[in-house]
């Protein structure tokens, strides 16, 4: 009581003291933006371990990501002299002094055990190039002049232009030949873009594979979550936490257990087809293949991707109220025209928020159609995957994980144009 | 940028260092982890009063690169395979581990000469076993006798059934050549021109149909034993042990097989090396090695180890003739060129990879 | 004016019964009958069961058992958007993704009326709330006052015969209200709608309905006009709802020439009016309006039994005071008096005799 006594005059001497300081009420402002700038400044250092550990483990990575993308200087970095002379002769064939270059080089790899690691490089547009490079760095030190006679004696190979070429274009360090390889294109001799010998093109057929089988699998979790959302979205409370338990099992199962049940059922001995030739539906010889195949991946991936689907849409969902269908229905609508009209409608951002998450986390999916993929449920992941930890071609996987998150940039870009992202409802 | 990417690898991995009286292995799990744990770990362990730890991967080669560079490693000693050991060496990844040092067999042989020719290439690695690619059959598909011929693999007429071959071109264009009648000795030298390999996969062209592809060396037994294939290559260890170790209906072809040796590395620049060294060391020595046999059919990298080899753990079943090495078993026996994958491999994967999603 | 239309039933429960559970009946044998023109509104506490009537009218819940009648048709197996009843709802359910207009033409899209006759539909609909300016805005956009309005047009605009209301103005505050209340009354009256209106405040229920029927406990406990259900409540449960009113508990002791002698518990004996009573002996609450209450002993009727009460504090209302006193044992008797020329303020303390026209005591159930 006494608080509230003397408070009321101090409040009453501020107001009429404040327009004796100034007449612009400038004061007021600044007193204002000095007291928002101390609660913006704790607000930051709230953020600030966050912000930390997103800028460190993420931004951090995706530029290291682009930039590996484009350089790999395992070349470059081994063959110093190669390098000057590629850049003093930007058009010439190779002649003796590049030849002496490539020894002195090749000298200098064997004592600092690069020579793998230069030749891998080159190995990456031009097969058998590693070996060309380890034994010649054996031998190189006890060449003598004249060094294009002696390296063409040692192995023809070292004449050929295509060689030089891809050197040439290592030389620089930076380079945009990993996207060219991950866009199904490579360079001739000459240096020209053009397509991958066709039995090597894969990767646009997979980014291709990726992204249909990313929108189906979207498309099956909006089929199967849109009228379990419904459900959950309609029913008693109580009755709608436990089956949402239901909905995020898949959350609480390791996904090597769930991945071992689908087999379970799947395969060509399992649960399913054993059930459907018990009952007569299909004879012993014409079990169905649902596992280690695309049906695998799509099957597998809905089943753990439908919480992505069904959590945005009921979170639209539940709080529209019945009444909204009613008022539609007591309009003269049928109830399908109600549904479609009005409640349909308003789940929008729900399935745009949906589709997105389960769009994008099934572009980047890589474990459970590695499991269950076989060859035909293979993703571009899996490709990444393996220039990560099989070829360590990692310029190779940057540059294909780099279109894949150019791809999902876009998607967000298209979501953020047509649905706007401030209407992203995800839970 | 390397050394931001270091920064931020350790920094997001922080795993806990080993301590230096803590040794961690890393292997590749299942039954040959069982027996590297009981055979090299234990009595390493016991005789050095030391902790060694044991962890599994897919493949062990697999983290060497980044461990190395990120300055974290979360295992000191790796046991990979010889192609990846040759690579990694020439990469700098790896310290080198002097062969000369390595103790002499029981029978006295230096250690130079008491490995198996050929298994010494790499200056940063010992040989520990010899492995095989096998294929290997269920008997109760085939009553009325089995496959006995790398040929037989490719022969959907008489031998009906989906097979099992690993996703990958390694082994599986070798053996495709062979089933082709090309001979062990030529196979490495087609493979290299570009008619070898059009009819390396010409020839998986002809079952390409009837396959499920696996990944890892546990899945071959599990794919037989659920029924999902009758014929899988494998490795030979594993079918090894769900035949007579689990007494699973599964019979080996050995026509075919090829050879590969897995080795013991030590990252670059591991803070514990002395103590790896010792491990490594004693791990290869005759009687390590003589004594994993017990547990699973790797052959042993020692000659020595031989006569030391005795029987199952079962105590009854010989363990001699399930060695790739046995005498009868290397009729027709490919090793493994791992000169020519680290050349063409990329090449071929990327091949394989493109012709597997065509 | 209402009621001079034709008397014939337009809507009509007959027998309704209503159960969600299959153990308890939250509507029990109800019987209603509105002619057409009429508005009725159903009055009561919540849990009551007059939403669950008016959403078996519009087809949103299936009556257990009984029929619906509407214009002398059962309606029980019609769905709801073949009845042809515009309704307006708590929230108004105005939908969100369209703009004012497309709400409106949205009953008219879904009968496959022509685009110009629409348009001119919706124009008119929404000059008749006064809110002709305001076709292309979201609903979000406008205020509660504005979304009602804009409700009842919609509830309007396919001209339906018979209008449901679920307390449509529960959310606006009290002037708003009270406007709307007015606005509302007008639009059904001038536009000859029949109206069923479930509010559960009784001052809305009083002013705005030509009859009022008072839910209980899934019954209907009174239909009647809203003097009616004032001045003459039929038992106590509508004499508690409607209005302030002090009760008295008793017995009877005697009933002569339509008057009643009540013994009060605490002793006194007391006139009323019997309404709602077994006959002699039985227990009953007598029901005062407070402003039926009188001190003045010229004002009190002649012959009447008058009673002790003390006064324990009064309450200065401008227009009156109230007057709270200690009657029979209880200290929650209130009397209002109007404060007209020259009136005194009783104090607290003081020891008054009060009475009452026998005719304004009403001998109801004990509850």
């Amino acid at each position: 009581m006494s608080d509230s006594h003397s408070i009321a005059p101090n409040t009453a001497s501020a107001e009429t003291a404040g327009p004796l300081k100034t007449a612009d009420g400038k004061p007021l402002k600044v007193a204002l933006a000095r007291a928002q700038a101390r609660s913006r400044r704790r607000a930051f250092l709230l953020v600030a371990p966050l912000l930390l550990f997103v800028v460190i483990t993420f931004v951090v990575p995706i530029f290291q990501l682009l930039a590996q993308s484009v350089n790999d200087p395992s070349f470059s970095r081994a063959a110093p002299n190669m390098v000057e002379w590629f850049a003093q002769n930007p058009d010439a064939e190779p002649d003796e002094a590049a030849y002496a270059a490539l020894v002195a080089d090749l000298v200098e790899m064997k004592k600092n055990r690069t020579a793998a690691d230069a030749g891998t490089r080159i190995n990456y547009e031009l097969s058998g190039s590693r070996s060309l490079f380890t034994s010649a760095a054996r031998s190189a030190d006890r060449m003598e002049a004249p060094f294009m006679e002696a390296m063409l004696d040692k192995d023809e190979k070292w004449g050929d232009p295509m060689l030089w070429q891809v050197m040439r274009g290592a030389s620089t360090g930076f380079t945009i030949n990993f996207y060219l390889a991950a866009l199904d294109m490579t360079r001739d001799a000459e240096g020209n873009i053009i397509a991958a010998p066709e039995d090597r093109q894969i990767y646009v057929k997979l980014f291709i594979r990726t992204f249909v089988l990313s929108a189906l699998i979207m498309l099956t979790t909006f089929i199967l979550g849109f009228p379990v959302a419904h459900l959950l979205a309609v029913l008693p409370m109580r009755t709608s936490n436990l089956l949402m338990i239901l909905v995020l099992l898949p959350f609480w199962t390791s996904l090597l257990v769930r991945t071992t049940a689908w087999i379970a059922l799947l395969q060509r001995e399992g649960v399913i087809n054993s059930l459907l030739v018990s009952v007569g539906v299909i004879g012993e010889d014409g079990r169905l293949s649902m596992i280690y195949n695309q049906a695998g991946t799509v099957i597998a991936m809905t089943h753990i991707l439908l919480p992505f689907m069904i959590l945005p849409l009921y979170s639209v969902m539940r709080p529209i109220p019945p009444s909204y269908v009613r008022a539609a229905r007591s309009l003269g609508a049928t109830s399908f025209t109600a549904f479609w009209r009005v409640y349909f409608p308003q789940t929008v951002p729900g399935i745009a928020a949906g589709g997105l998450l389960v769009f994008i986390l099934a572009v980047g999916y890589y474990i459970t159609p590695a499991l269950v993929g076989g060859a035909s449920g293979q993703l571009i992941s899996n490709l990444i995957a393996f220039h990560m930890n099989d070829s360590y071609n990692w310029s190779l996987a940057s540059a294909l994980a780099a279109l894949l998150l150019f791809a999902v940039l876009v998607l967000y870009w298209l979501y953020d144009r047509m649905i706007g992202i401030d209407r992203m409802k995800l839970g | 940028m390397k050394k931001t990417l270091i920064l931020t690898t350790a920094l997001a991995s922080m795993g806990l260092a080993a301590s230096a009286q803590e040794l961690t292995v890393m292997s590749w799990g299942g039954a040959y982890g069982v027996s590297q744990v009981e055979a090299y770990n234990k009595p390493f362990a016991a005789a050095n009063g030391v902790t060694v730890n044991m962890v599994d991967a897919d493949n062990p080669a697999t983290p060497i690169k980044a461990m190395v560079e990120a300055g974290d490693y979360s295992a000191d000693v790796f046991d990979i395979e010889l192609s990846d050991a040759v690579r990694l060496c020439d990469e700098g990844l790896l310290e080198v581990i002097d062969h000369s040092a390595l103790p002499d067999g029981v029978d006295g042989v230096p250690a130079l000469d008491d490995f198996v020719a050929g298994s010494l290439v790499s200056e940063c690695a010992v040989p520990n076993i010899v492995w095989s690619t096998v294929y290997a059959y269920d008997t109760t598909k085939f009553p009325n006798g089995g496959p006995t011929t790398a040929a037989d693999f490719f022969d959907l007429d008489a031998f009906p059934g989906q097979r099992g071959l690993r996703k990958g071109a390694k082994a599986n264009l070798e053996l495709a050549l062979m089933a082709d009648g090309v001979p062990a000795a030529e196979v490495y030298d087609l493979l290299a021109t570009d008619e070898g390999v059009a009819r390396a996969f010409a020839k998986l062209d002809t079952i390409k149909g009837s396959v499920v592809w696996w990944e890892a060396g546990a899945q071959p037994p599990q794919l037989l034993a659920d029924g999902e294939v009758v014929m899988s290559t494998a490795y030979n260890g594993r079918i090894f042990n769900a035949a007579v170790g689990e007494g699973k209906p599964f019979q080996i072809v050995w026509d075919g097989q090829i050879m590969d040796f897995d080795m013991f590395v030590i990252p670059r620049g591991n803070p514990d090396v002395a103590l790896a060294m010792e491990y490594v060391a004693f791990a290869t020595g005759s009687q390590p090695l003589a004594d994993q046999a017990m547990y699973i059919s790797y052959g042993p990298a020692r000659l020595s180890s031989g006569p030391l080899v005795g029987l199952y753990q079962d105590g009854k079943t010989e363990m001699g003739p399930h060695m790739p090495t046995a005498a009868d078993n290397l009729g027709n026996a490919l090793v493994n060129d791992f000169e020519f994958w680290a050349d063409r491999g990329t090449e071929l994967e990327e091949m394989f990879n493109a012709w597997l999603a065509g | 004016m209402a009621k001079a239309g034709n008397d014939a039933a337009f809507v009509e429960f007959e027998r309704v019964q209503k159960s969600y559970d299959g153990e308890t009946l939250v509507v029990k044998d109800l019987n209603l009958s509105m002619p057409k023109g009429e508005f009725l509104t159903m009055l009561g506490p919540s849990g009551s069961g007059k939403t669950t009537c008016l959403m078996m009218l519009a087809g949103f819940e299936t009556a257990t058992h009984g029929a619906i009648r509407l214009n002398g048709k059962s309606i029980n197996d019609i769905p709801p958007h073949k009845r042809g009843i515009g309704m307006v709802f708590q929230n108004y359910a105005l939908f969100p993704h369209m703009s004012v207009a497309e709400n409106l033409a949205f009953p008219l899209e879904v009968r496959n009326i022509g685009k110009s006759d629409r348009e001119a539909k919706v124009k008119r609909a929404l000059d008749m709330v006064q809110m002709g300016t305001f076709g292309s805005r979201r609903p979000a956009q406008l205020s509660g006052g504005q979304q009602q309005r804009v409700a009842l047009a919609r509830a309007l605009v396919f001209e339906p015969e018979l209008v449901l209301m679920d307390e449509p103005l529960g959310a606006l505050d009290k002037q708003l209200r009270e406007h709307m209340q007015f606005e509302i009354t007008r639009l059904a009256h001038d536009l000859g709608i029949t109206t069923v209106y479930v509010t559960h405040d009784q001052t809305e229920a009083l002013t705005m309905s030509d009859r009022v029927a008072v839910f209980n406990d899934g019954v209907i406990q009174q239909l009647a006009p809203p003097d009616a259900l004032y001045e003459a409540p039929v038992n106590s449960f509508v004499a508690q709802f409607i209005g302030e009113n002090n009760k008295l508990p008793g017995k009877v002791e005697e009933i002569k020439d339509g008057r009643a002698l009540v013994r009060l518990d605490s002793g006194e004996l007391i006139d009323a009016t019997p309404v709602n009573v077994d006959g002699v002996g039985s227990k009953t609450l007598v029901s005062i309006r407070p402003e039926r209450v009188e001190f003045k002993p010229d004002l009190i009727p002649e012959g009447a039994h008058t009673i002790e009460a003390q006064v324990l504090e009064s309450i200065y209302m401008g227009d009156s005071f109230r007057t709270r006193l200690r009657v029979a044992g209880s200290d929650n008797f209130i009397m209002k008096s109007r404060n007209a020329s020259g009136q005194t303020r009783l104090s607290a303390g003081e020891k008054i005799t009060i009475g009452w026209s026998p005719r304004d005591a009403r001998a109801l159930d004990p509850l």
